[in-house]
Parts: structure tokens; C-alpha cells; sequence
């Protein structure tokens, strides 16, 4: 095959998990909400928390909404047969940040037909479920899911459509797969670090910051259980490998160990990752005035989740399994939009390093201004 | 599993799609206007330093925030439905389709996002120029994610610059700006953004009079109605213009929703537009002889339909029962093919791709089994088994030769008759020609109710603007009733179009490519009807939510922000 056309169905894959492991950074704004009630005591701590991670929740928002994009338009066939099959995990996923988009915005607005309450409830659902459903989703990245896929069926009049599910759970049936579950829970814990080193960062109050310390040990021990029981049984699992040359799947023993040790690049990444979010954890336990531990812990995500994402799909690895039928795995190439599509995408990929930039000068030019008690009661525009 | 689809999965999926594109619909252009005059507010208070300009401005801001959330909650759904509802379709065309929803994403929503925040929440953080940039961009970022959204959808109706590539069983892209910058899109772009901007103009202007008619914060109403009737007035103007240019495409790519607006069964030459009329509901086939029309107006201007459709009041329009029946010669001269004949042309097509995949496959075999075949020993080790089951003993060279000969003319026999017919590769998945002819009544009423609701809007904004700018709306009460009343009468035209649009353009997915019966994802129907009312129950009580929230909102005043 034309090697421009493999370089951009990795650089895509690239630019797919990078958007990927932003997202998992910015679910520190679930995170935020998963702690609501365990943070916020009072309606003014509660008040603070919301506009603390909460003005953030457009670019998680945002996120996802471009990570589905960008997938549709660098790899639809698994936009297609995920979405359409894994029906229900999606919908589910969907449905709890419908809940989330209206909640910040209406919560505190007279006349919000539901109350106050409601609407933070929705808040702490969207906050527990996200994490959860997208990390178990994920898991499938590694662990298969039930699809076939036969693109001959377009041909069969009356019924062609080309992708199927094999179960009638359309999805949720990836719930019941322990190692699923544990990245999950993995991504769900680490949401809520994210979110209290955040909040240690972002608000100027003794009372938030005592208590987001105290709740740091342990969301930071359950995140570690789970993270890394899920990680030591990826390494040594048996992965989805695809034959360069015939382009058959098979499985391999290793496979992901194998990943790390054969592109020692993203074995690096990955180091840099787990010892960036490590020393923005550690740090912040040990030293009661540092509050800078959400940006190495953040970088650190991304670039671990990174690594993670890259090590499913580079290297002749299939990144969606299926389970059903082997040979249905969908890889970074035989899922891969057109040449011509990839070339004329990665101009405009071109523009995200702008986009970036434009993101961290409007961040920053808020956040200087810490959040405070005191912002909170004048009567300017908060949550 | 190879049963056939239920044509109720087909219905349901359809009616989620409509229903969340519809709740999209009610809040997306309230805030494509509103964006604009809360940016020209703004700007005015930038340039003066008058702070009423600025408590005015943020007043409308909070309405734009609280339809802004639910229209993103909403518009999330629709992306996703693609893929969860339309995975055939999103296999199929994904190579073209994905392509600007990605660029919405990477260009528009993050620039939305981002500085939408500013907007809010930077008012004494950043300095007045940044802000107000800020609220520029915000607007420019919902406006550009509009413009990709509605290139996919233009797509659909007039799929342009792609090509299909058999290997890859899908439609892959040839020229992206074929795409980006087809007429169908640019016209859809701009007739739809103005409607937006009809609502934003409509919804300022009666809000403010219902300020005036409770004699409430009458400086602020007048300031805010001139901004708004003057923007509203202009939108309405330009949509004219645009409307005009989409009737023309309409005819030329879409002749059998042209003939569903009108309620045409049989063409002519010199056509009427038809003003106002009632269809004959007795009226079953497109071939029976009743009569369309219980009661109809024309236009006053004769043959006016011919010229809208190709600027010739001579020209020819066809109705639903010539495209149906064929044989008439089209704007580009050639003689149109009868429904039957494009669903043969359709089934062919489909039937060389079956062939062509075969013969590829076993191709392939031929192929791998060439280097192999030399160093056999056994025969069992010369037997290729092809596609179709049929096993092929290779005793010699030769025989391998000829086999091998067979497949390649296989191949390009097969492409050939896929080349020759692909255009009509959709037709090959329709049943009967009836199927192709789309809810007549629906596209008609539709169609009437938008432009008759789009001409009353041009009418009051203009005199609105008289009023407003002679310093005379104060008095007038029943002006300040009818705005008010009529922001439900922009709402409505503008859901109207999209009816048009999307009902008229029936059976279609994309036109002529792909039915709605080849596009579906494959689930239980009850699957998609629980999501349905799931998302029925959910989006209603929100909308329950929001409007309680707006009215709050609204009776509270800009004077409490002015505090």
C-alpha cells in the first residue's frame, strides 16, 4: 500500500487518540460534579465547586463532540459499526450529557420547572456515569466487543446493512467484562482526582482546599487499585494482532507488552504520563501550599491515555476486536476513510495547534482570577 | 438475520431523527440572531461607553445562554444519531459526510466554546476590546459550525464531487471543495442562517413590545426594537433572494420534491404557482384521474412557477406523474428515464457490485495460489475454491491461464456495468415507483405556510422599522401585540423549511445514492421506539424547563442587571 496512505491512517489514529486522551483530561469537569455533594457542604461551598470545574464543561462538551468527528471522518466504519451496534452504551452516554448541558445553566434559575436539587442531581449522574460508560467503552478497545462485518451484504436488496451486533444487549453486554469495568471505574477515580487538584488550584478556600486534600488520598488509592490491575493484566493478556501482510487478526500472546517494547516512543510517552500524574498527586499530598499538581497530573493523563490509545491501534493491532468474528476486527486500515479524505483532513488538522493556542490564552486570561467567595455573591453571571 | 428490514425500523428511526432535529430547530436560530444583535449592542457600547448599551446587551446574552444549552444538548444527539441510527448511510458516504462534521468541530465549536466563556464569565477579567471580541467570535464560531452542518446536509440533497469506489463498497471523495462550495450549499448556508436571524430580529422586537404594552423598561424595548426590526428586516429581505435561488436548484437536482411542494401531478409548460389551495384528500394514486385540488389560487403573475424553477416563463416543469412515467425532455435537454427504467438501471448496478466483489475475491485467490500452484505436488494442492463454492481443478498452465482470464474479464465486465448504471444505484433498493413520490400533503402545507408566514414577517418588520425609526412604536399598541405574537410565526416558518426540505426530499437519504431503507442501522424497532420517547419525554420537559426559565427571566427585566 502507498505509504502516504499509511502514514495518514496512523497520523489520524494519532490525532484520534489524541482528542481521546483530552477528553479523559477534561473529565475532570465530571469529576468536579461527582463530588458536589462530597466537597460542598453548604450551598456557597456547592456554589464555588460548580463555577470552579463547571465553566470548563463546554470543552469536555466540546471534546467529544469533535472526537466523534474527527473518528466519523478519519475511520467511519467505526463510527458505523460501534454507534449503530454498541446502540445502547452510546445512547446512554449521550443521554447523561444531555442532562449536563442544561443542568449548570438552569440549576440555579428561577422558574427551572424541576429545582435546584434536580438539576444537581443530573450533575452528579452525568458525573459518575460519563467516566464509567467511556472508560468501560474504551475497554473494548482492548477486549473486543460482538460485531460482524460484511460489506458484500450491501448488495442483498432487502437488507443491506453491513454491520451487525451478535447480541441482542446492543452494548451493555461490555459491562460484564470485569476488565472492562476496571477501566471505568479507573477513568471514574481519576476523574475525581482531576477534579479535587483541580478545585485545590482554582478556589481560594480554606475550607474546599482542607477537605479536596483529604479526599485526594483516597480517590488517588482506588484510582491506582484500579488502574493498575487493569494495566499489569493488559500487558501480560493476549492482544488482537493483525498479519502485515495478509491482513489477517490473530491473536497474539504479549501483545500489548509487545506494542510498549516494539515503539519504545510511546513506551516513553507512557512513563512521562504515569510519573507526571504520580508527581502531580504526590506533590500536592505532601505539600499543603502547592497547587500546581492538576497541571502535571493533567499532562500526565493525556499523555498516558495517549500512549494507551496509540498502543490499541499502531503496530499491526486491531483496535476494535470483534469477539464474534475475528476477521470483522476493525484496524487503522481496513477501516480508514479514502486517501484523498485523510490528505484533505490533515490540512485542517493544521489549524488545531491554533485552536490550542486560542484555548490556553481565553483559559488563562479567566482563571487568574481565582474563584472566591466573594465572587460568588456579587451579582455578576455565575452558575 | 438476513431477514428483511422492518419498514416500521425504518419509520421510528426516522421519526427520532426528525423529532431531535426538530427540538434543534427551535432553539439553534434564536441564537444565530440573537448572537448578532447582542454583538452589535455591544459594539455600540464599546464604541460610546454608554453603559445602557451594556446592561442591554447582557440582558439578551442571558436569553442567548439559556437557548444556547439546550441547542447544544440537542445538536450533540443529532451528530451521534448518524452513527447510532444511519450506520449504513454513515459507511456509505461516511468518506464525504464526516469530513464536516470533523472541521465543525475543530473550527466552530471549540471557538463557541471557548469564548463563549469570556463572554460570560470575563466581563471584569478581560479588558472591554477582548470582550467584545470574544462576543464576536462566539457568534462567528455558531455561525461557521451552521455553515459545515448545513454543507453535510446540502450533500444529501445534491451529492457533488465524489465518486464510488467499488473495492471499498462506498462512496469516497474527489473534491473537497466540489463539496464545501457547491451552489446547493453556499444557497442552503445563507436561506437558513437569515432565518435564524428572522427569529432573533422577531424575538427582540416582541419581547420588547411586551415590555411596552406592560409599560416596563420602555427606553430599553425602543432601543432594542430598532436593532432588532432593522437586523430582521434586512434577514427578511436577503432570504428572499436566497429562497429564490434554492427554488431554482430545487427544480434542476430535486424535480420530484419541486413537484410534491406544488402539488403538480402533471407537467406543462408555463406553470402557475400555486398561492394558497386544499388538496383533494380523495386522491390515493398518482395515476388515478381525481383531481389534486379541492380549491386553489394561483399567483397572480402567470407561468410563474416556470420562471422561479428555470427563469423561463415557457419552460417545462414536470409533475409527479411524468417523473414517475418519464419521457419528457429535461432542463439539460436529455429525455428523462421512467422510475421503472432507473430502478432496472439501480438493480443492475447493485448486481454488478455483487459480481465485481466476487470476481475480485477470486482474483485474489488466483493471485495467492499463483506462486504455490508451481511448486505443487498433489493436486488437492492445485484446487482453488472459488466465491460462488465452485472448486477449480488446476491440471495445467494453461487451464490456470484460462481460469485466471475468466476472472480479470469478470472484473471489468462487472465494473463496466457498474460505471454505466451507478448513478442510479439507489433506485435499485426501492420496491415500487410510488415509493418514490413523498408525502405530498405535508411538503405542500409546509411549503404554503412558509412563505406565506416569511411574507407577513417581511411586511411587519417594515413597518415596524417605519414606527421605530419615526419614534412612533410607544403608541402603537397593536403593533407591539402582533410582535409579539409573531415571534411564534417565525418560529413556525422556519420549522416549515426544514419540513420542505427533508420531507419533500423523500425516499431519499442522499439523492438517487441511497434510500432511507438502505441507510438504517440494524436494531429492534422497539429499540428505537423506547429511545424515541425517551428523548420525546426528555427534550419536552426540558423545553418545559427552558421557556419557564426564559419567561422568568424576561419578566424579571434588565433593570434588576443594571443593579
Amino acid at each position: 500500500m502507498d505509504t502516504t496512505y499509511i502514514f495518514l491512517q496512523n497520523y489520524w489514529w494519532f490525532l484520534v487518540s489524541l482528542l481521546g486522551a483530552l477528553l479523559v483530561f477534561l473529565l475532570f469537569v465530571q469529576g468536579g460534579q461527582s463530588l458536589l455533594f462530597t466537597i460542598g457542604k453548604t450551598p456557597i461551598q456547592q456554589k464555588m465547586l460548580l463555577n470552579s470545574t463547571g465553566r470548563k464543561w463546554e470543552f469536555t462538551f466540546t471534546t467529544l463532540v469533535t472526537f466523534g468527528g474527527a473518528f466519523f471522518a478519519s475511520f467511519p466504519l467505526f463510527y458505523s459499526t460501534s454507534f449503530g451496534g454498541a446502540y445502547w452504551v452510546w445512547i446512554l452516554i449521550l443521554l447523561c450529557f444531555v442532562l449536563q448541558a442544561v443542568s449548570y445553566e438552569y440549576q440555579a434559575k428561577k422558574g427551572n420547572l424541576l429545582g435546584t436539587k434536580t438539576y444537581k442531581i443530573f450533575l452528579l449522574l452525568n458525573g459518575i456515569l460519563a467516566p464509567v460508560l467511556i472508560g468501560t467503552a474504551v475497554g473494548t478497545f482492548f477486549n473486543g466487543a460482538e460485531f460482524i462485518v460484511n460489506k458484500a451484504q450491501l448488495t442483498t436488496i432487502g437488507n443491506p446493512v453491513i454491520s451487525s451486533w451478535a447480541t441482542s444487549w446492543h452494548g451493555l453486554e461490555a459491562a460484564f467484562v470485569v476488565w472492562n469495568v476496571f477501566l471505568g471505574l479507573a477513568v471514574f477515580f481519576l476523574s475525581r482526582v482531576l477534579a479535587l487538584l483541580y478545585f485545590i488550584n482554582n478556589i481560594n478556600d480554606d475550607e474546599i482546599q482542607k477537605k479536596s486534600r483529604k479526599q485526594l488520598i483516597i480517590e488517588t488509592i482506588l484510582f491506582l487499585v484500579f488502574f493498575l490491575t487493569f494495566f499489569v493484566h493488559l500487558l501480560f493478556q493476549k492482544g488482537f494482532a493483525v498479519n502485515p501482510d495478509t491482513k489477517e487478526v490473530f491473536m497474539q500472546s504479549y501483545k500489548y507488552l509487545n506494542n510498549f517494547i516494539q515503539m519504545p516512543v510511546v513506551l516513553v510517552v507512557l512513563l512521562v504520563g504515569v510519573v507526571g500524574v504520580l508527581f502531580g498527586i504526590g506533590k500536592t499530598i505532601l505539600s499543603a501550599a502547592w497547587k500546581k499538581g492538576i497541571w502535571f497530573a493533567g499532562t500526565g493523563t493525556v499523555l498516558t491515555v495517549l500512549a494507551l490509545l496509540l498502543c490499541a491501534g499502531w503496530n499491526d493491532t486491531a483496535y476494535y476486536p470483534s469477539l464474534t468474528n475475528l476477521q470483522s476486527s476493525l484496524t487503522i486500515q481496513n477501516s480508514s476513510s479514502s486517501l484523498f479524505t485523510l490528505k484533505t483532513m490533515a490540512y485542517v488538522s493544521i489549524l488545531i495547534p491554533l485552536v490550542l493556542a486560542y484555548i490556553v490564552y481565553a483559559w488563562r486570561a479567566l482563571d487568574i482570577h481565582k474563584i472566591t467567595n466573594k465572587e460568588m455573591e456579587e451579582n455578576e453571571h455565575t452558575y | 438475520m438476513i431477514a428483511e428490514i422492518d419498514t416500521s425500523l425504518i419509520d421510528w428511526s426516522r421519526a427520532q431523527f426528525a423529532l431531535t432535529a426538530i427540538y434543534h430547530w427551535l432553539f439553534v436560530p434564536l441564537t444565530l440572531g440573537l448572537g448578532i444583535v447582542q454583538a452589535i449592542m455591544e459594539t455600540i457600547y464599546y464604541k460610546t461607553g454608554d453603559e445602557f448599551w451594556k446592561k442591554t446587551a447582557k440582558f439578551w446574552m442571558k436569553i442567548f445562554g439559556i437557548n444556547f444549552a439546550i441547542g447544544v444538548a440537542t445538536g450533540l444527539i443529532l451528530e451521534f444519531e448518524f452513527g447510532t441510527n444511519w450506520s449504513n448511510y454513515s459507511w456509505f458516504v461516511g468518506d464525504i459526510f464526516g469530513a464536516p462534521l470533523a472541521i465543525e468541530g475543530i473550527v466552530a465549536f471549540f471557538m463557541e466554546a471557548t469564548f463563549i466563556a469570556v463572554m460570560y464569565f470575563g466581563w471584569n477579567k478581560v479588558s472591554k476590546g477582548f470582550h467584545l471580541t470574544s462576543t464576536w467570535l462566539t457568534i462567528v464560531g455558531a455561525t461557521i459550525s451552521a455553515f459545515w452542518i448545513l454543507v453535510a446536509n446540502a450533500w444529501m440533497q445534491h451529492p457533488a464531487g465524489m465518486h464510488f469506489n467499488p473495492d471499498t463498497v462506498r462512496n469516497e471523495m474527489g473534491s473537497f471543495w466540489e463539496v464545501a462550495l457547491s451552489p446547493v450549499a453556499i444557497n442552503k448556508f445563507f436561506h437558513t442562517v437569515l432565518s435564524g436571524w428572522i427569529i432573533g430580529g422577531m424575538v427582540v422586537a416582541g419581547i420588547s413590545s411586551w415590555y411596552l404594552l406592560k409599560k416596563r423598561e420602555t427606553k430599553f424595548a425602543l432601543a432594542s426594537i430598532k436593532v432588532g426590526v432593522a437586523f430582521g428586516l434586512i434577514a427578511c429581505l436577503l432570504s428572499i433572494w436566497t429562497g429564490d435561488g434554492s427554488a431554482a436548484q430545487v427544480a434542476e437536482k430535486q424535480p420530484m420534491k419541486l413537484a410534491a411542494m406544488e402539488g403538480l401531478y402533471k407537467g406543462d409548460k408555463g406553470i402557475n404557482l400555486v398561492g394558497i389551495g386544499i388538496l383533494n384528500p380523495s386522491k390515493k394514486e398518482y395515476n388515478d384521474d381525481k383531481s389534486p385540488f379541492l380549491f386553489k389560487i394561483d399567483v397572480p403573475i402567470p407561468k410563474f412557477l416556470s420562471y422561479l424553477s428555470f427563469g423561463d416563463f415557457n419552460a417545462y416543469v414536470p409533475g409527479i406523474k411524468d417523473i414517475i412515467d418519464g419521457g419528457y425532455t429535461t432542463s439539460d435537454g436529455s429525455i428523462a428515464l421512467s422510475a421503472l427504467e432507473k430502478m432496472k438501471k439501480g438493480k443492475l448496478a447493485i448486481a454488478a457490485l455483487a459480481d465485481y466483489s466476487s470476481a475480485k475475491a477470486d482474483s485474489a485467490l488466483f493471485e495467492r495460489k499463483a506462486d504455490s500452484i508451481k511448486n505443487a505436488i498433489t493436486a488437492a494442492e492445485c484446487v482453488v475454491e472459488t466465491a460462488d463454492g465452485d472448486t477449480i481443478l488446476l491440471l495445467s498452465d494453461e487451464v490456470f491461464a484460462t481460469k485466471k482470464a475468466t476472472v480479470y474479464s469478470r472484473i471489468a465486465e462487472s465494473r463496466q456495468q457498474l460505471n454505466d448504471n451507478i448513478k442510479y444505484f439507489g433506485y435499485g433498493y426501492i420496491k415500487e415507483p410510488s415509493d418514490l413520490i413523498p408525502p405530498i400533503s405535508l411538503t405542500f402545507y409546509a411549503f404554503r405556510i412558509m412563505v406565506i408566514l416569511g411574507g407577513f414577517l417581511l411586511l411587519l418588520f417594515a413597518i415596524s422599522a417605519y414606527f421605530s425609526y419615526k419614534n412612533k412604536f410607544e403608541t402603537k399598541r397593536w403593533l407591539q401585540w402582533t410582535c409579539l405574537i409573531s415571534i411564534l410565526f417565525a418560529i413556525i416558518a422556519g420549522q416549515a423549511g426544514w419540513v420542505v426540505a427533508e420531507v419533500g426530499r423523500q425516499p431519499w437519504a442522499i439523492q438517487d445514492m441511497l434510500p432511507t431503507s438502505a441507510a438504517i442501522s440494524r436494531l429492534s424497532t422497539s429499540s428505537v421506539q423506547i429511545t424515541f420517547f425517551i428523548f420525546l419525554a426528555l427534550f419536552t420537559v426540558l423545553l418545559i424547563a427552558e421557556l419557564k426559565i426564559m419567561i422568568n427571566a424576561i419578566k424579571k427585566g434588565p433593570q434588576i442587571n443594571e443593579q
